[in-house]
């Protein structure tokens, strides 16, 4: 298919359109803050200051952008293979159990070492197992991936609340929960690296796993564009004719991309269940597989853009909860609104603003402008 | 005759459960079918039940309630529309946005405008759409069997309800006896055919993905207004996504959706209902297990091994004039 858009000067295409698109999504924003009779500059003011405010503060603000690292990854992956992977969610939630029960079964002989590679083992394979499902399907029977990752998010949170509510939960427990892991099952906090940077932390929840999300994005960069396997999944969500062509093996690589994408969405659970709250409990995941979509457009599906987009939502989730203290009519849920729009914006409406700025661009140098076929999404 | 009533009893409620999945799976039904894949309807029956809820309160009448959320789904609607139609984006990605829009912005603005929890204020009866009473269904009440059938299942429900099933009729005369409806299946199998015999693809689909955004509006004004006594938040709870499913379900037809919602909305009915009695073989099952039950069914399907469904050829795919 011959695209409609010209080629812009790269620094416009990965820069200036992204920039603008966040703009005005920021914009949208402001105007629903104004709508509820705050004003949008000073809660953006106390936003920043809520995030990056105190030492405290910026480590809460990592702790958020660990799990979205994670799950923007996740969603970025399957991109490159032409898949939408809206299962980010419940495989984080499978994720969870995989952490939960390596951590129950070893957190009383091994020290956390040991138990750690365990868990993102867990966590990996029960993410992955549970994105195997949805991309087998789609692989061999032809059913939308869309489709069945929205249903398996869904079958994700019945099966933990009848686990959660059930065999999980401690004898004698009201609560939903599994009981606390002990030493051998948490991982260590992070906050003697912001007491190196002269920030005093009294307690927060920013621990190892952020670490482990910044190899992954670095691993998800290896494989995507330095490895064979990248090749052919990048080709697959290019043109999956072109890759039929080539002698890729459709099936093949979409169950692999999809199986890589639900393994990190999995080791999201990490950071909150081993990290912080050292037990499983209901929803411990909050969103940030949706969180995930958000990131990975705004990222541009590249390891570069999604940890700086991870730590910007990382800033929203923990600068709107310091909002939602001084502006009451604002809550936490103005951040899944602002999701919205970051998705609608950076998203769907990508291109709303390539003719003018092709037009621009035209007028100031007209052969900046030449018409060549430009990389389509979603064909 | 215990058990009849407790059929009958189950029923009853089978029905009312399964009005929103049926109002907004109609609602997808002409947005898919011209070729626009909505996830949207959720969001947009959120919404739609928000502004019900919100303008009922305010103005005290059920059908400024309605008036309201037809506006709001529809503006979504449009925006749904904007991004998928005129720019071409994803439209999966569009309907993920809109479900988050609305999933904020309800509560934000509940919140903001009334300061109950992200509620809106309980109506009274003006504010809702009350049960109707069908002629001589008192009179027939002591009629064995056939009697209170009509009078229990029958009768005795919002005007909403039986709006919704005789828009099950209406789609189907407006789609495939209609030139409209035929345009509209065209549009959504082959928009290059439909654009060659000279009408315009984009006005079609903007059209389309209005009637769902009006039918989104009636799914959401049923919760805010007919199930409930005002809007709670996230009240729709995944019921766009069943709606969906049922679509897929019943391979975008009709007659089928509505029998796809009644069985959707008869695993609910039966789930609440068998909360914690035993079965007889299996013994005790799960409620969780009902509560999914939707989803594996659909997952089922859409595998394959229900028959096969398929989506219309060219949905999904925003249309590009040949230059």
């Amino acid at each position: 298919m011959s695209s409609p858009y010209a080629k812009l000067p790269a620094w416009a295409d990965y820069g200036l359109i992204p920039l603008i698109n966040l703009v005005v999504a920021f914009a949208v924003a402001g105007l629903v803050v104004l709508m509820v009779g705050e004003n949008p500059f000073r809660a953006a003011a106390i936003m920043v200051e809520g995030a990056f405010g105190s030492g405290r503060n910026i480590a809460y603000t990592l702790y958020y952008s660990t799990s979205f690292i994670f799950t923007g990854l996740a969603v970025a992956v399957a991109f490159h293979g032409g898949l939408f992977n809206i299962g980010g969610e419940g495989q984080a939630y499978v994720g969870g159990l995989g952490v939960a029960l390596v951590c129950l079964t070893f957190d009383s002989i091994l020290p956390w070492w040991l138990t750690f590679p365990l868990a993102i083992l867990g966590a990996a394979a029960l993410g992955a197992g549970w994105a195997f499902i949805p991309a087998y399907l789609q692989a061999r029977r032809g059913s939308h991936i869309v489709i069945t990752t929205i249903m398996f998010n869904f079958i994700a949170a019945s099966l933990m609340v009848y686990l959660l509510v059930g065999p999980l939960k401690p004898m004698g427990s009201m609560a939903p929960q599994t009981r606390t892991f002990l030493e051998g099952g948490q991982l260590p906090k992070l906050n003697w690296v912001m007491e190196l940077f002269g920030f005093t932390v009294r307690s927060s929840p920013f621990n190892l796993s952020f670490v482990l999300a910044l190899v992954c994005a670095f691993l998800v960069w290896l494989v995507i564009w330095r490895t064979r396997l990248g090749y052919e999944i990048r080709t697959q969500g290019h043109s999956p004719k072109a890759a039929r062509y080539a002698g890729i093996g459709e099936a093949r690589i979409v169950i692999i991309t999809m199986m890589i994408s639900g393994a990190l969405a999995g080791m999201m659970a990490l950071n909150p269940v081993m990290g912080d709250q050292a037990r499983l409990q209901l929803d411990f995941v909050t969103g940030a597989g949706f969180v995930g979509i958000a990131v990975a457009l705004m990222g541009r599906s590249h390891p570069a853009g999604i940890v700086p987009a991870a730590i910007l939502f990382g800033m929203l989730y923990q600068g709107g909860a310091e909002l939602a203290f001084e502006m009451p009519n604002i809550s936490r849920d103005m951040i899944v609104i602002i999701q919205g729009l970051v998705i609608l914006f950076a998203g769907a409406l990508e291109h709303m603003f390539r003719p003018s700025i092709q037009a621009l661009f035209a007028s100031i140098s007209p052969r900046s402008a030449g018409l060549a076929a430009a990389k389509r999404e979603g064909a | 005759m215990d058990f009849f009533t407790t059929l009958v009893v189950i029923l009853d409620s089978t029905v009312r459960l399964s009005i929103p999945l049926l109002l907004a799976c109609l609602a997808g039904l002409f947005s898919e079918r011209a070729g626009v894949f909505d996830i949207g309807l959720e969001g947009k029956m959120l919404a739609g039940a928000f502004a019900a809820g919100a303008a009922a309160a305010v103005y005290g009448s059920a059908w400024a309630g309605l008036g309201a959320a037809v506006l709001v789904s529809g503006f979504l609607a449009l925006v749904h529309g904007f991004a998928s139609i005129t720019h071409r984006g994803n439209q999966i990605v569009s309907g993920v946005a809109i479900n988050f829009i609305a999933a904020g912005s309800t509560i934000i603005l509940g919140q903001a405008w009334f300061s109950q929890g992200g509620r809106t204020p309980s109506l009274g009866a003006d504010g809702r759409f009350g049960a109707v009473t069908l002629p001589f269904a008192d009179a027939m009440r002591d009629v064995p069997v056939i009697g209170y059938i009509y009078y229990e299942l029958i009768s005795g429900h919002s005007i909403l309800v039986y709006f919704a099933f005789f828009m099950v009729f209406v789609t189907w005369w407006v789609l495939f006896r209609t030139r409209f409806g035929l345009r509209l299946r065209a549009v959504g199998e082959n928009p290059a055919a439909v654009d060659t015999a000279g009408i315009s693809v984009t006005w079609l689909r903007y059209r389309a993905v209005l009637c769902t955004g009006a039918l989104c509006g009636f799914a959401g004004t049923y919760l805010a207004l007919a199930m409930n006594a005002g809007f709670v938040k996230d009240m729709t709870a995944g019921k766009g996504f069943i709606a969906l499913a049922a679509l897929i379900f019943a391979k975008w037809r009709p007659a089928p959706a509505m029998f796809a919602c009644l069985l959707f909305g008869f695993l609910d009915a039966l789930a609440i209902r068998l909360q914690g009695t035993p079965l007889p073989v299996v013994g005790r099952v799960p409620v969780q297990f009902f509560q999914a039950l939707p989803y594996v069914l659909t997952v089922i399907l859409l595998a394959g091994f229900i028959g096969k469904a398929i989506p219309p050829r060219a949905g999904g795919v925003p249309y590009v004039k040949e230059r």
